[in-house]
């Protein structure tokens, strides 16, 4: 249930990302929008934003990869428990990792 | 207040199957083109110059504007035509998939048939609007 919200919600948050990520470089590129597309740009480039948004684009990734799994082999649903497990041992290194490297230029190092 | 009825997804080949199923082969899809965009960063010397938050970056989206600000000297190999089409393709497929996405969402706490074929309607539009505008932003940069 946990898994189903978070792809949910993540996937929501990336769609209205993407979307606004791109309408803003799209003005960034117009003589009458560079203004607003650089306001936006300047939100996204945020380390705080990015620690979010790669937590719901990784999550939905991987989450992902599961459900196609799970959903184009029916016969391994047996086993959708240890599934769960697994992603989250793949999710979490590679989620702490990319969080390493967001803080550590976020905070200049 | 009448409850409002609407009928229950059938069975078969039919729309809905088929968007389910392209639902789980464009997410096949777009795992492709991000392997094949870390690999081909890799070989473009991403190892010594970019931390793993500007390979997924990459990975997500292979556009220049998402190279810039790391340490690659030269991004003359990141652009180009064949990124320009990969680009193109990712955004097809992450377009398609999360317009129906949030469609989906949309329709579980939506009952009126009516109000649902105007959301579809309208999710329609946008695809298209958005996909043009990143077309416009993928050739442009």
């Amino acid at each position: 249930m946990l898994t189903y919200i978070l792809h949910r919600i993540g996937g929501l948050c990336i769609v209205i990302f993407v979307s606004l990520h791109m309408l803003a470089s799209f003005l960034a590129n117009q003589a009458w929008g560079t203004t607003a597309g650089i306001f936006i740009n300047t939100i996204y480039e945020n380390w705080l934003f990015q620690i979010f948004i790669f937590f719901c684009a990784l999550f939905h990734v991987i989450n992902g990869l599961r459900i196609v799994i799970l959903d184009l082999w029916p016969k391994l649903i047996e086993f959708q428990r240890e599934a769960i497990w697994i992603e989250w041992f793949v999710f979490l290194p590679i989620y702490g990792i990319a969080l390493y490297a967001i803080i550590r230029s976020g905070l200049g190092g | 207040m009448k409850t409002p009825v609407r009928t229950a997804p059938q069975r078969g080949f039919n729309f809905d199957y088929l968007m389910w199923l392209f639902t789980r082969l464009s997410a096949l899809a777009m795992y492709l083109f991000a392997i094949v965009g870390i690999i081909a960063a890799l070989l473009m010397s991403a190892r010594q110059n970019m931390t793993i938050a500007d390979l997924m970056r990459w990975a997500f989206m292979p556009n220049p504007n998402h190279v810039i600000n790391t340490n690659i000297p030269d991004i003359e190999a990141w652009k180009g035509i064949f990124w320009q089409v990969m680009g193109i393709l990712m955004l097809f497929f992450a377009g398609s998939h999360g317009i129906h996405g949030l469609l989906n969402v949309l329709e579980d706490y939506i009952s009126r048939t009516r109000i649902r074929n105007i959301l579809r309607i309208l999710g329609l539009l946008v695809w298209v609007l958005m996909s043009a505008v990143g077309i416009y932003v993928i050739l442009t940069s």
